[in-house]
């Protein structure tokens, strides 16, 4: 265990060095600068030194190396766009923003597509079950800057319940502190297409336990249904249920761009873009790191835990 | 196909495949005016008022439903030219991966698993800033990420089917590696890769339609229905109908594709029921 895990975390450090190779050799690899002027010049003498300032006058190589020292010393430098700020606390500040929405999605999917799964594959071929079908159709097919958009229309414009947008307004709250207007459309419109793969792998990996022979046995025996569920059922269809939706979460986390930009929220997305439009080196480097790191994390976490639902996994052997 | 036919869901999703499909095919005949074409006297105008311009028009003027069917166009035309990319690149190099194994196979897994760890959509965004947007750059872009999952999938069945019979048996009969790969252990491999293209072309047109929602995808005067989504945002509060049309058509193409796709699946291979 303790030498697959070293394994694991190797070959994790290998992605993200391999990441930050690729990415710092494109970003210096392409036209345009930081600090290219647009309709006014600046002195040759004033750009050359905030050129000197950033360190950009030095080799690519040697400002890898740099950059790189100070990242494994966890000081991944000054946002250009922002230079008040360090990029740890500019990401520190915006992702708490997203992280808020990421985990309220998290729960809200994963609590309302375990129990639909549930229950779809309990009542099998009922109209909740075709209900549920559906449902997890229409979530996985609508792209969620739609669904965002016609829940803004239904619920902001045409029923004037809730805000269109923006992020813990003053006059949103509903309980202050505690639950803002402002949360339920973007969790709603965000948590659509977790929530429908979650009740569609509950329900199938349900139903395949449902049909299993120590279920049967577990019948036979007499066992009342809501044993047999809790007991047996859910337990097996677990397993399966963690390799194949652990990965969301990470996803989820580091949030989404379009419904960040279609409700107005303060938080990380909106630098994916505007890091790669402004050339911000180091915000680009520590964005990539912060994603390629989340994702490895997860893989391996989800492996593990695997490994522990399921005595007859053995870990390690092929790295697959 | 008699699976495929009795299931209601799959055909409908097979015929709404086939209707974008005609539109996007003869967007030129079916359309009443060119996508580019703007009368400034009526910007914005609202849908069912004017007959000439039954969707009404956009932010400045061009007519909604000639867009709407070329933008099916330009979705449909991402969509398939990715998947192309995506099985063109990916077949072959999971074939060989997984038929040959050893260093090669070491080598191509070694830059997929690179290449997963990067963000998709990211790597795609930055792209874009750099080589600047446009309908071929959204392709290449697109296609440049997608091959992935194609790669894995294919390697995945080679690693599989190069243990049978039949494949020792045509070794032995001393076909080259390549006929074994292409004649002999492809057409075997195939079902759950159609079933994965299926799949492909809708994600690939979600992508498409994301980015241009982003303001970085195809360019104006070529519509696309994310661009319009995306447009639609500041004036969706009085003009609904800019946003709400073209929001419909992404959702009947995903819906189409999936339905289409499910179907396939089902009908190929009754044991895969979850993908």
């Amino acid at each position: 265990m303790a030498r697959y895990l070293l394994g694991r975390i190797i070959s994790l450090l290998f992605v993200l060095f391999a990441v930050s190779v690729i990415t710092f050799s494109l970003m210096h690899a392409v036209p345009g600068g930081p600090f290219d002027e647009g309709k006014q010049r600046l002195p040759d003498a004033a750009k050359a030194n905030i050129l000197r300032k950033y360190g950009l006058d030095q080799p690519v190589w040697k400002q890898y190396l740099k950059y790189m020292w100070a990242a494994v010393h966890l000081d991944f430098g000054i946002p250009y766009q922002m230079p008040t700020e360090t990029v740890t606390s500019l990401i520190r500040k915006t992702w708490f923003i997203t992280f808020q929405v990421g985990i309220m999605t998290v729960v809200l999917a994963f609590g309302v597509g375990l129990i639909l799964g549930t229950i779809a594959a309990y009542r099998r071929g009922s109209w909740i079950d075709t209900a549920v079908t559906f449902m997890s159709m229409l979530g996985t097919t609508l792209p969620n800057f739609v669904v965002a958009l016609w829940l803004i229309l239904v619920f902001a414009y045409g029923l004037k319940l809730l805000p269109s947008g923006g992020w813990n307004e003053p006059n949103d709250w509903l309980i202050p502190g505690v639950f803002s207007k402002d949360w339920i459309l973007p969790v709603l419109a965000y948590a659509l297409l977790p929530m429908a793969l979650v009740a569609r792998y509950t329900r199938a990996s349900m139903v395949d336990a449902f049909n299993s022979d120590y279920v049967r046995t577990a019948r036979a025996k007499g066992l009342r249904d809501r044993t047999i569920l809790t007991r047996h059922v859910l337990k097996n269809a677990a397993i399966p249920m963690v390799t194949a939706l652990g990965p969301i979460i990470p996803d989820l986390i580091t949030g989404s761009i379009f419904i960040e930009a279609v409700f107005r929220i303060p938080g990380l997305g909106k630098y994916f873009v505007t890091s790669t439009f402004n050339r911000d080196y180091p915000m680009i480097m520590a964005l990539m790191f912060l994603i390629a790191f989340l994702w490895g994390v997860t893989y391996i976490v989800t492996d593990v835990l695997y490994a522990v639902l399921d005595p007859r996994v053995r870990l390690g052997g092929t790295m697959q | 196909m008699r699976r495929f036919s009795h299931n209601r869901l799959a055909m409908f999703g097979l015929l709404l495949v086939l209707f974008f499909l005609f539109l996007a095919i003869f967007a030129d005949f079916l359309a009443p005016y060119r996508y580019d074409v703007a009368d400034f006297s009526k910007v914005l105008q609202f849908p069912f008022i004017d007959p000439s311009h039954p969707l009404g028009n956009d932010e400045v003027g061009r007519d909604f439903l000639s867009r709407l069917i070329f933008g099916a166009r330009t979705s449909l035309m991402v969509g398939l030219t990715v998947q192309v990319i995506a099985f063109g690149v990916g077949i072959p190099l999971g074939a060989y991966a997984g038929y040959r194994g050893g260093a090669f196979d070491f080598a191509v897994m070694r830059v997929v698993d690179v290449m997963t760890a990067f963000p998709a959509l990211l790597f795609a965004i930055f792209l874009i800033t750099v080589w600047g947007g446009g309908l071929e750059k959204v392709i290449l872009v697109l296609g440049l990420t997608s091959w992935i999952g194609a790669t894995r999938l294919a390697r995945a069945q080679f690693l599989t089917l190069r243990e049978k019979e039949f494949v020792g048996a045509a070794r032995a009969i001393g076909a080259t590696e390549n006929r074994v790969i292409f004649r002999h252990i492809l057409p075997n491999a195939m079902t759950p890769l159609i079933v994965a293209v299926s799949f492909g072309i809708p994600a690939a047109i979600f992508a498409e339609a994301a980015l241009s929602f982003l303001g970085i995808g195809v360019n104006d005067p070529l519509p696309s229905w994310g661009k319009m989504v995306g447009v639609s945002g500041s004036y969706i509060r009085v003009y609904w109908h800019i946003g709400l049309f073209p929001t419909i058509m992404i959702a009947l193409t995903m819906l189409g594709f999936s339905f289409l796709g499910d179907g396939l699946r089902d009908a190929l291979d009754p044991k895969l029921t979850v993908e």
